[in-house]
């Protein structure tokens, strides 16, 4: 089990890595000069030349490439005498158009992705998963039935016109909400989940369904197995035999999944941040799209691998230790 | 008698290298799944292949298709050497020398038509067979017994003995000189079992073929085999004509197979004395030193232990590897 | 006569599906009692794993349509409560399934899945004592070393081996009916035997009544007393095994009868069989079914094929036989001639 913990640790590592120097080359690559982006329209050939030297883009890719891992372990040190200026460790860069690090840039917005990445996978996990065993439970009768049409709604709607929806139902015409906005939990924990509740929902009715078929699927293959017949022929409750035997194997997949969907979420839900113009990751990227703003678009790009990255590691460890076949080869 | 060897292989080796548990999965040790094996396979005759699960059966069909390289030894084809064909040569081997596996369900892909499926290997390894393909399938179809009317049907609507005479037909379908059968009825009733091996000695007749028939149960060779070798954790234990293995069996192993199927006599049952094997079949990464078997045998001695005996002719009138065979 | 343990009276069970409704069992009666075993053989398909899930109440009474009665523990299987059935399930009857691969938990020891079996007739023991039970139920299906296999996982069994724990499970309740749903028909030769071997052994321990359910005639022949011969739902023939292999009394049997494989029998050459397939369980041939495949049907001036023949007794031999065939020819069948 440690060896297998060791070497997958280990392998997420190496991955980052390759990650970072792809996300890297991609935009260092770019046919722009960045140089010239990082002052618009008020660039004269000197200033971009100085920013040039000051940034180090004047320097061959690999070094720049090495002064940017360096700069994620122990900072960064941009430019000398007067113009010096630090990003801190862990820098990823600095944003010109937005004239701060993109650490800081980053680190701003990530409560506001993660309160929506967070609150947004609980209810739909909750929702997915237990939608998607009444499902399995009532095959084809009519909860079964309902339930399958009203996610089929659910996913039909493009995630602007949904959000668009929902704000106008709860904000505009019942005025029941308040229009979405960013509380900190650890201040007014209520006025948190009332800010983001509708962001929440508007993960929760795209992702749901996706996850209502996956848990009705899982079960129902689960449930004929010989082994849960095997457990009910032992005289097992029901409630036991769908605890023990059925849940288990049905839901290990979905844990799978899972763990990417939240990772990607936190890496930004792009089209929900922008619509209730939350200031979460997603939207950083976007400005970044639209200002051609590179160190910010390679950080973002470089947190949501992580993230991803991350979360693949987690739930193959949660593999190793629900799954023996996987924790013990023979 | 002695008609020509089609299908050689002289001493053939498959290690797999295991994934062993360390932190860098430096493989150290390796599944010895086949170790030294070496068969003929005449024209217009049958090689039975028996043993137990593990014992290296199909690995050994795979490296006499080609599907995988040996770790040593070779494989002749009509005399010349096709151990390290690649590409378009290995291409022409394939047509000469066609599979029929175990499971009638995985081996059809449920999502194409019995036409389909036929028609194929065709298409891969014939070049010209556009036009009259489907006549082709259709009369491969009637001649394994099936109605060809059904060529547009999918796997799912046939039983488990019409999807073997599927995977048979697809197999025939290049007009091979080889068909390598990889326990073709296990997964089959005993009754649809009869069938289908009646319907492959039919085939063998009327086409010339030379098979290689592999199964777990010596039964079942029986009725098919011209050659039979007894395999046990990757090695030829015994070989001989039918005659020689069911009439004069020596290797304990073989012994021990033999006793194992079902008399269909309710009289004997009590009374027959059976030579039950304790215990499963010992791991082919670590087998046991001297005599493979010896973990299970009954007739084992400290011999078995030191030296492993050599599969040779010890007064049976065919070869065995046993020091003390009888 | 020894007492009574299961009685099956004219079971129907019958499951709509999209493509009709599938008729798996058409009517089928038995006896089974104390200490005795019943073969019941088939080809695939012919209902003999829904005869099995029906006595162990395992179909869902909303997908399937049942009737007739399955009198097991003094209940109605077809009508007793789910709470009820819970009761019989292990103690009056256990089940061994065909596949030892897929019939247990993945995700929990096998010392765990025999104690748990245990408690369900046992609530109150302590988990001590279901660790000792589990223990000694590994022992007695001759698990080497049961101390150490208690512990480990069912993927790291062989598949005999894990055969021996799905007995174990089966039998840690001591049930007066062992089902055995072709619980060799996935192994090795070798490995059937020794499990053959072990049940016969335990069945002497316990003194269960066993049903065994084969497509091969060979294997009931090792080891049932009874035998009743399946075809499409319905009964074929039903004898006393030795009966059946001097004197089979029903074509399909003598059918059977030539495709089994023995070593005393023949040499290279063709194996007698019944030519074509099963029939569709959804559209089942008028009459007699086994009509289309049937060597005499043809003799019969189309009876067979329009007049569903029943069970009768043959009074020479007491086997029970469904075929419109005179009594003479049925007996005359075993020496492979039939007379006009
Ligand atoms: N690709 C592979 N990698 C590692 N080990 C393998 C591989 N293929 C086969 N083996 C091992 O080689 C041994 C022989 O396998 P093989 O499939 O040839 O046995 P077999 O006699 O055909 O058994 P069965 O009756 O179960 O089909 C087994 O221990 C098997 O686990
Ligand atoms: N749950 C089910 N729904 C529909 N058809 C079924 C179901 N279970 C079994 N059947 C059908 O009933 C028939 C008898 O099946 P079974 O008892 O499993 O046969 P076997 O004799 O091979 O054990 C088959 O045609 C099978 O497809
Ligand atoms: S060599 Fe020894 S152990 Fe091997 S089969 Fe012969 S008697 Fe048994
Ligand atoms: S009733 Fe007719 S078709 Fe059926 S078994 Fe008897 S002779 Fe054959
Ligand atoms: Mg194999
Ligand atoms: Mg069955």
């Amino acid at each position: 089990m440690i060896a297998y913990l060791t070497r997958r640790i280990l392998f997420a590592g190496v991955l980052l890595l390759a990650v970072s120097l792809f996300t890297f080359l991609v935009f260092a690559l770019l046919p722009t000069d960045p140089a010239a982006l990082t002052c618009g329209k008020v660039c004269t050939p000197e200033r971009i030349e100085a920013n040039r030297t000051r940034l180090g883009y004047d320097q061959p890719l690999l070094t720049q490439y090495g002064k940017f891992l360096k700069g994620i372990v122990g900072g960064r040190t941009y430019g000398e005498g007067q113009g010096e200026f630090t990003c801190g460790a862990p820098s990823l860069g600095y944003s010109f158009s937005q004239k701060d690090c993109v650490t800081s840039l980053i680190a701003r917005t990530l409560p506001v992705t993660g309160s929506i990445a967070i609150g947004g996978f609980v209810l739909w996990m909750i929702f997915g998963i237990g939608l998607g065993m009444v499902s399995a439970l009532k095959r084809g009768r009519w909860p079964d039935r309902l339930i399958s049409i009203v996610s089929v709604v659910g996913l039909s709607f493009p995630t602007f016109f949904l959000a668009l929806l929902l704000l106008f139902i709860f904000v505009i015409w019942s005025q029941f909400l308040p229009f979405p906005s960013y509380v900190s939990p650890t201040e007014d924990f209520f006025g948190w989940c009332q800010a983001l509740l509708l962001p929440w929902l508007t993960i929760t009715i795209i992702s749901s369904p996706y996850y209502i078929r996956l848990t009705r699927f899982g079960m129902l293959e689960t449930m004929n197995e010989d082994y849960v017949r095997l457990g009910i022929a032992k005289g097992l409750k029901r409630w036991t035999v769908l605890r023990k035997y059925v849940l288990r194997s049905a839901l290990i997949p979905i844990v799978t999944v899972a763990g990417l969907d939240f990772g990607a979420t936190l890496g930004g839900a792009v089209f929900t941040e922008s619509i209730f113009s939350l200031p979460g990751m997603g939207r950083l990227s976007i400005k970044a799209v639209s200002d051609s703003d590179l160190p910010v678009l390679v950080g973002t790009t470089l947190v949501a691998a992580t993230f991803i990255v991350l979360f693949n590691l987690l739930t193959d460890i949660f593999y190793g230790f629900v799954d023996p076949r996987v924790r013990i080869h023979k | 008698m002695t008609s020509p060897v089609v299908l050689e292989a002289k001493n053939l080796v498959k290690y797999f290298p295991t994934v062993s548990k360390g932190l860098l999965q430096r493989s150290t040790d390796s599944v010895k799944a086949v170790d030294g094996v070496s068969v003929q396979v005449r024209a217009g005759q049958t090689l039975g292949v028996v043993g137990e699960s593990g014992c290296g059966k199909s690995t050994l069909a795979r490296l006499l298709m080609r599907l995988l390289p040996p770790t040593s030894g070779t494989v002749l084809l009509d005399g010349a050497d096709i151990t390290s064909l690649t590409g378009r040569e290995l291409r022409a081997v394939r047509a000469k020398i066609q599979m029929v596996f175990q499971d009638p369900v995985a081996s059809l892909n449920p999502r194409h038509s019995v036409g389909q499926i036929i028609g194929t290997p065709l298409k891969f390894l014939k070049e010209n067979s556009a036009s009259g393909a489907k006549e082709h399938v259709q009369e491969l179809m009637a001649l394994v017994g099936l109605n060809p009317e059904h060529y547009n049907r999918y796997p799912h609507e046939f039983s488990g003995g019409q999807r073997q005479r599927i995977g048979i037909a697809r197999a025939l379908a290049v007009g091979p000189q080889v068909i390598v059968a990889d326990e073709p009825v296990s997964a089959l009733d005993v009754s649809i079992q009869a069938q289908v091996l009646n319907l492959m000695e039919k085939l063998q007749r009327d086409l010339g073929l030379s098979y290689v028939f592999i199964a777990h149960d010596l039964s079942v060779v029986r009725h098919i085999a011209d050659e039979i070798i007894v395999m046990y954790l990757g090695k030829v234990v015994e070989s001989g004509t039918p005659k020689d293995v069911y009439s004069a069996p020596s290797h304990p192993y073989t012994q021990a197979l033999l006793s194992a199927i079902p008399l269909a006599d309710p009289r004997a049952a009590g009374t027959h004395k059976r030579m039950v094997l304790t215990g499963d079949v010992p791991s082919p990464i670590d087998p046991p030193s001297g005599c493979r078997f010896r973990t299970r045998c009954p007739r084992a001695q400290d011999l078995c232990a030191l030296e492993e005996p050599a599969l040779i002719d010890r007064g049976q009138g065919h070869p065995v590897a046993c020091h003390f065979p009888g | 006569m020894s007492e009574l343990v299961l009685q099956v009276k004219d079971l129907k069970v019958s499951f709509s599906t999209v493509d009709g409704v599938v008729q798996a069992v058409n009517g089928i009666s038995f006896d089974v009692r104390k200490g005795q075993t019943l073969g019941i053989v088939g080809e695939s398909g012919s209902g003999k794993s829904v005869t099995a899930s029906a006595i162990m109440g395992l179909i869902n009474r909303n997908s399937a349509d049942m009737s007739g009665s399955i009198l097991l523990g003094g209940l109605d299987v077809l009508t007793a409560q789910e709470r009820e059935i819970r009761a019989l399930r292990g103690r009056e009857a256990a089940m061994v399934f065909q596949d030892p691969m897929s019939a247990l938990n993945p995700y929990y020891t096998v010392g765990k899945q025999i104690a748990e079996a245990y408690e369900v007739h046992h609530p109150n023991s302590s988990k001590k004592e279901r660790q000792l039970v589990a223990l000694d139920m590994l022992a007695k299906v001759g698990l080497p070393k049961p101390s150490e296999c208690i512990d480990e996982y069912p993927h790291q069994f062989s598949g005999g081996m894990r055969q021996r724990i799905v007995i174990a499970i089966a039998l840690v309740n001591n049930p007066r009916l062992l089902i055995a749903d072709e619980p060799t028909t996935a192994l090795d030769v070798t490995v059937q035997a020794q499990i053959l071997e072990l049940m016969m052994s335990l069945q002497q321990e316990f003194g269960s009544a066993i049903i065994l359910i084969t497509h091969d005639l060979g294997v009931v022949a090792e080891v049932a007393d009874e035998v009743m011969v399946m075809y499409a739902g319905q009964t074929m023939e039903s004898s006393k095994v030795q009966t059946l292999f001097d004197a089979p009394s029903h074509p399909y049997t003598r059918g059977l009868l030539g495709s089994v494989r023995s070593l005393d029998n023949s040499e290279r050459g063709a194996l007698h069989t019944i030519a074509g397939n099963p029939p569709s369980m959804i559209s089942l041939p008028g009459g007699c079914p086994f009509h289309p495949r049937c060597e005499f049907a043809a003799s019969m001036n189309g009876l067979c094929s329009s007049v569903q023949p029943t069970l009768r007794v043959l009074p020479t031999t007491g086997s029970e036989s469904a075929c419109h065939l005179n009594d003479d020819q049925l007996l005359s069948l075993g020496r492979g001639v039939i007379h006009d």
